[in-house]
């Protein structure tokens, strides 16, 4: 149980000095242009990885399963111009759908 | 929303993720209960901590009979992701360097996206949206604590697959912006899948980041 603790506590620093690292040295300035279109760029590469990641990822291996059921869900109900709700609990219910009959 | 939102605009916008929160809350609970981590842990952890992600690596890790130091480097790896978005978030704060610390603690993917405009960052969208995310990941929490594995399974549901799916909702405007952005996203995806299977968790993300840097060329 010491270990769990001394887990806690350290992340809980670590975690902490990863996110203040930018608005402390970076905070309330204007970037330079380039920067600037590095950052612009930042949105579309994270959000891609975060989807593929969340969707195929399993641990260390890539796996289709009933996520990808949901994700299509939402592709469907994005190309719709369904409002984002719709999309979230359609993609829920497609995924808890797939998991319900396999 | 096209001008400047307010706080309680961010709560609103956060709301929607509030369930699905809570719902890996109560799966993170239930998980370290079964590992026979003591009631106060999880909770306390979900307090001060506040990263699913980082936590579950953190978790596993232990659970594997791995060291602490370990357990802190594969969750610091998950969480590494918050350094760059922290400096895209970094310009539109105020104040002294404790309040800029201490307001970039609110930086989670979900608020991080929804206030992103372009690049420029809507401060008090982002604080709002994720109070409600921040007070479902503690509640969900002490409820699977609390009631251990005498609770279904939060993932016959299909809530894991909400995250997902949002992201692909904010992806898709950012897509139809620029032929740029769209050349990117596929190089930043393609890297992650592929990376997926080589390198721990938290990894690929942040590998795929790297392909922002397309943006110091110039137009």
């Amino acid at each position: 149980m010491t270990e769990v603790w001394t887990t806690i506590g350290v992340l809980a620093v670590v975690g902490a000095a990863i996110k203040a690292t930018g608005p402390v040295l970076l905070g309330g300035r204007n970037l330079p242009r380039w920067a600037n279109g590095v950052i612009a760029l930042l949105a579309p590469a994270l959000l891609t990885a975060l989807v593929v990641v969340d969707t195929f990822g399993s641990d260390r291996s890539l796996a289709i399963d009933a996520r990808a059921a949901g994700l299509a869900a939402a592709i469907v109900a994005i190309a719709l111009r369904a409002p984002l709700l719709v999309v979230v609990v359609g993609a829920a219910a497609a995924t808890a759908a797939v998991r319900a009959v396999s | 929303m096209s001008g400047p939102g307010t706080f309680r605009d961010g709560i609103r916008a956060g709301l929607p993720f509030f369930l699905p929160t809570a719902a890996i809350g109560i799966s993170f609970g239930v998980v370290t209960r079964s590992l026979g981590w003591d009631l106060g842990a999880p909770i306390v952890m979900s307090a001060i901590v506040y990263s699913g992600s980082a936590q579950f690596a953190a978790t596993s890790v232990l659970g594997d009979g791995g060291t602490v130091f370990s357990a802190v480097l594969a969750a610091a790896l998950v969480n590494a992701r918050f350094l760059p978005m922290g400096m895209a978030f970094a310009p539109a704060l105020e104040g002294g360097p404790v309040r800029r610390a201490a307001e970039g603690q609110a930086v989670v993917d979900a608020s991080w996206a929804l206030a992103n405009r372009g690049g420029r960052f809507d401060r008090k969208l982002l604080l709002g949206a994720t109070l409600p995310q921040y007070v479902g990941w503690f509640v969900g929490t002490v409820i699977g604590a609390v009631a251990g594995s005498s609770i279904g399974d939060p993932a016959e549901l299909g809530l894991d697959a909400m995250f997902p799916a949002f992201f692909l909702a904010l992806l898709v405007p950012e897509l139809r912006a620029s032929e740029r952005a769209l050349g990117v996203a596929a190089a930043g995806g393609l890297l992650a899948l592929a990376l997926t299977p080589l390198t721990s968790p938290g990894i690929p993300i942040v590998a795929a980041s790297l392909a922002s840097l397309y943006g110091v060329r110039r137009r």
